[in-house]
């Protein structure tokens, strides 16, 4: 399918917590790749460990999370056991990251044209009127008008579109070859999350820059990505090509999340849902994690750990299809 | 995979096993300091049972005793184990009735500061309007002084202010009031905070609705859920009043030589410093450095425990 | 910006009318505003004359608006114990207090933000588990407690530093000064430790706790995504963030200092105007009280309000509410 050397490889990626009750696994033997330029996105529901997927990539866990197993590569270097040191050059220069609320993301007490300069003299080495230079063509590329006269307003001037972009601006100021954006239109109004994915989707196209667009609205999956993850209870439970999740998934839960977006055309009926909730991280039950809630749980399901299996376009954990893989392999 | 000792029932088993009792066993200091917390609590409370003299019992008290050093020293009396003041009493058994004293007052003030304070605060934060601002415009204007001054000022008027015949029987209420009435505000204004985001939420709404009687919402439902943080000021205010008390009667507007507690039996020993009495001073001065410092200890985990923030 | 002063301004003014009228009360209805004012000899019909000249028949509003005229100009009456005008005793101890206060204000200040920097960026370390055990026991201990102790050590048993008093002073035209001799500087050692650390231990657990507030906001996570350097983080960020609120607590605690200067000032008999406060609440001395009231209320409405303008210029998030936050 892909033929390229992927940028980012994540290989067995677990990550752990330890509690005064034990240990609890909230990412569990999470393994995929994004290839340069590519969009891929993670969805879920809340809890699933997207972002501490994300956060463990840039090597951002707060203790007492750990990665506890598995192997992050960007390109050829391996990243997840670098020293601190090592890996905070790594941050914003080839890895960048997007948090969902831009109004805490920017520090109010400074100017944006200060925090801008700040980042691209950390990594580029440039003067400050050549840094200067550099980050109001950012501001202009990423659509703030009047770039001149607002790079020396500070974050609450700003309405919260336009602080978006502003930390847009920010996490692409070092050129990085991967940004890892986590839930970037969650606290934004709907009609400006819109273009907010469109400007990610441009500047990623422009830059060539990979995204790995974590969400829980399949929406914006829809629209943006290349390849898709869903991940449930720490583990991801179908991976492929966007369109084909979207329309042709195989995974019970992705078929249920699917039902469950309401659509305005269409036939009406009841509104789809799940049964049940995602277990906790110290309730996961064995076996398949989503057998208790799945309508198509057979015995098997609740006493082996399905592994992804190549099935039709996408690669899916789940029994049903293990005789289809089987037959597909021999 | 859940934990099986969570699962046994009983409220003991659960409490036992609660995220609180796990930090407090996990802290060996919280441990100690409770344990110090205990011992001299428990020895004040019992200082009539407990102590080997009576230092009110002027009958009792001989001006031949009087500057005894402690036994273990050359002149000392082993009758007398922390030696005596300028007066003739046991150190150690006045330290016990005056710990007694000072936790009185401590208790009194801050249950006193309490009841004012959230009375006003549920006030102002219910009523809103007029009430509010007028209460919050005196908590304002008292905020901006320290505690103790205003503590000070109070009973220092008060002292020079009432006849000399009642000011013996009534300076311990005097000393409780002053110092409540300094505490009051920080109780009035978490209340306050508190009761306006609660009056706005449904469950109260649905009362008011129903018709429910306004004082009954107050207190009925209203009240439990502002009560937990006022607790968590309740214990670090102990630790403070405690400390005000001691250092009210140290400046001689608090208890008199006559009914010491631990800052005035300090004060007095002060005197004899510099002739080289020391221990009038320096026991006291220990036990009451430890008083305070266990209950701003226990304070501080209660606060911890408390806020999720931390877990 | 103007509002906002003006605001502040009347904010002070009503405060300070406030506890000027609390001393008011006390000077006119607790005392004998007549024995304030005149010496023990004077007769009954001298002082019925007094009494209608000076007006303490007319309205409460009357005599309240000259007592604040008589107090803006120094005038608070006679002590009843020294017989002699109270603005001038409290001329004479002003510079004591004001000295030790200072003394003790920076003391507690050039300690207290560093400890408290350190201890909040290196939480585990073992000196910084040290210094907040110290702390501990300095929020604990009496400040009165503390000046006893080191009389003790430092007096008694050593006999490195005074016990008492402020030494020899010189006097620099109403103002004396304690701090050009050596027997002053030495006087003043013991005394200002004791005031300040009290405060050096407060300001030192707020800072900490303020910068560990800090370090989880978000814009520190986004701060070391975009990969700055730790100093950046820690200083650029996190610690200019944390600036702001504690030059709010600093400059209270400050204002503090001169309210525990009381307690000081009775440890080690230091001639300012809490000891004055003190022996007059002994002897009744309406007048002086009074007075003390009026000064210390006015030095803490004075740093309030300084401390207020002051949050104004470091936080530009207050400077500019005109600008409209939906452009764009």
């Amino acid at each position: 399918m892909r033929n390229t050397e992927p940028l980012l490889r994540v290989e067995h990626l677990r990550v752990e917590v330890p509690t005064r009750r034990g240990t609890l696994v909230a990412v569990d033997d999470v393994s995929f790749d994004i290839a340069p330029g590519e969009v891929l996105g993670v969805v879920g529901e809340s809890g699933a460990g997207k972002s501490l997927t994300g956060a463990a990539i840039i090597g951002l866990l707060e203790p007492p999370l750990r990665i506890a197993g598995g192997r992050i590569a960007l390109g050829s270097t391996r990243i997840d056991n670098l020293p601190y040191e090592a890996m905070r050059r790594i941050r914003g220069k080839e890895i960048g990251a997007i948090f969902q609320d831009p109004l805490t993301s920017l520090n109010p007490l400074y100017a944006i044209g200060y925090q801008l300069v700040e980042t691209i003299r950390t990594h580029l080495d440039l003067g400050p009127a050549e840094a200067r230079a550099r980050a109001l063509s950012l501001l202009r590329e990423v659509g703030i008008s009047g770039a001149d006269e607002r790079i020396d307003h500070y974050p609450h001037q700003f309405s919260g579109g336009m602080r978006q972009r502003v930390v847009i601006a920010l996490a692409l100021a070092a050129n990085p070859r991967l940004i890892i954006a986590d839930e970037p239109t969650t606290a934004l109004d709907v009609s400006i999350q819109a273009q907010i994915i469109a400007l990610l989707k441009r500047l990623g196209r422009d830059h060539g820059t990979a995204i790995m667009l974590v969400t829980h609205d399949m929406g914006v999956i829809a629209e943006t990505a290349h390849r898709v993850a869903v991940m449930y209870a720490g583990r991801i439970v179908e991976i492929g090509p966007a369109r084909s999740i979207v329309d042709r998934p195989s995974h019970p839960y992705t078929i249920g999340m699917m039902a469950s977006i309401p659509r305005t055309a269409g036939q009406r009926g009841r509104l789809q849902q799940i049964d049940g909730t995602m277990p906790r991280l110290n309730a996961i039950p064995p076996g398949c994690s989503f057998n208790p809630r799945c309508t198509k749980a057979i015995d098997r399901c609740r006493r082996e750990r399905p592994e992804l299996m190549p099935v039709k376009e996408t690669e899916t954990a789940c029994w049903q299809y293990a005789t289809v893989a089987e037959a597909a392999s021999a | 995979m859940v934990s099986s000792l969570a699962a046994q029932s009983g409220w003991w088993s659960r409490a036992v096993d609660s995220d609180l009792m796990w930090s407090f066993r996990r802290s060996p200091v919280t441990l100690a300091a409770t344990v110090v917390a205990v011992v001299i609590i428990g020895s004040a409370l019992m200082a009539p049972l407990i102590a080997p003299h009576d230092p009110y019992d002027l009958a009792s008290l001989s001006l031949l005793n009087a500057t005894d050093p402690p036994a273990w020293l050359h002149d000392g009396n082993w009758s007398y184990l922390l030696g005596t003041d300028n007066q003739g009493r046991d150190v150690l058994s006045t330290i016990f009735y005056g710990t007694r004293l000072s936790l009185l007052v401590g208790c009194s003030a801050v249950f006193l500061a309490l009841l004012l304070g959230v009375t006003l605060g549920l006030l102002a934060g219910w009523r809103g309007g007029i009430a509010d601002t007028l209460i919050m415009r005196v908590a304002d204007v008292q905020l901006s002084f320290p505690a103790i001054l205003i503590a000070l000022l109070i009973d220092g008027v008060a002292h020079s202010v009432l006849p000399r015949e009642i000011q013996t029987r009534i300076t311990l209420y005097v000393l409780i009031a002053a110092i409540a009435l300094s505490y009051w505000v920080h109780f009035a204004r978490t209340v306050r905070g508190s009761t306006m985001v609660e009056r706005n939420k449904e469950y109260i709404q649905a009362a008011r609705v129903i018709g429910v009687h306004p004082a009954r919402i107050v207190i009925g439902h209203l009240l439990p859920n502002v009560i937990g943080p006022v607790l968590v000021i309740a214990t670090i205010n102990l630790a403070t009043a405690i400390l005000t008390e001691a250092t009210l009667s140290f400046l001689g507007v608090g208890l008199p030589p006559t009914e010491p507690s631990l800052g005035t039996l300090i004060r007095i020993g002060n005197d004899y410093l510099l002739s080289g009495d020391w221990w009038i001073s320096v026991f006291p001065g220990i036990v009451l450095a430890l008083l305070i410092l266990s209950v701003n200890l226990l304070g501080d985990w209660l606060r911890d425990a408390f806020n999720p923030k931390l877990r | 910006m103007l509002a906002f002063i003006i605001q502040r301004l009347l904010q002070s003014v009503l405060v300070m009318l406030t506890v000027a009228l609390i001393a008011f009360a006390l000077f006119n209805y607790i005392g004998d505003p007549i024995n304030n004012m005149v010496g023990q000899d004077t007769t009954q019909a001298d002082r019925e004359r007094l009494r209608q000249e000076l007006g303490l028949n007319a309205p409460f509003v009357v005599q309240f608006a000259r007592f604040v005229g008589r107090a803006a100009r120094g005038n608070f009456g006679l002590s009843y114990q020294q017989a002699r005008p109270v603005g001038q005793i409290i001329l004479e101890k002003m510079p004591a207090t004001l000295e030790l206060s200072l003394g003790a204000a920076v003391l507690a200040s050039a300690l207290g933000v560093p400890m408290g920097i350190y201890t909040g960026l290196h939480r585990h370390s073992w000196v910084s588990q040290g210094m907040l055990a110290v702390s501990l026991i300095g929020v604990s201990l009496p400040t009165f407690l503390i000046g006893t102790l080191l009389i003790l050590v430092f007096a008694v048993l050593l006999g490195w530093l005074p016990s008492f008093g402020r030494g020899t002073v010189v006097h620099i035209g109403w103002w004396t000064t304690g701090l050009l001799t050596v027997e002053g500087l030495r006087a003043i050692i013991l005394p200002a430790i004791t005031l300040a650390l009290f405060q050096m231990t407060l300001i030192m657990r707020l800072v900490r706790a303020e910068i560990i507030e800090v370090l989880r906001a978000d814009y520190i996570k986004f701060a070391r995504a975009r990969g700055l350097t730790s100093r950046a983080v820690n200083f650029g960020h996190a610690l200019k963030n944390t600036l702001v609120p504690v030059i709010t607590i600093t400059g209270l605690q400050l204002g503090s200092i001169i309210a525990f200067a009381v307690i000081t000032e009775t440890v080690f008999q230091w001639p300012g105007m809490g000891l004055m406060f003190i022996q007059a609440v002994t002897f009744a001395d309406i007048p002086v009280m009074a007075a003390y009231l009026v000064i210390v209320g006015f030095f803490f409405v004075i740093i309030n309000l300084v401390v207020d303008l002051l949050y104004y210029v470091v936080d530009p998030r207050l400077r500019v509410e005109r600008e409209v936050a939906a452009i764009g």
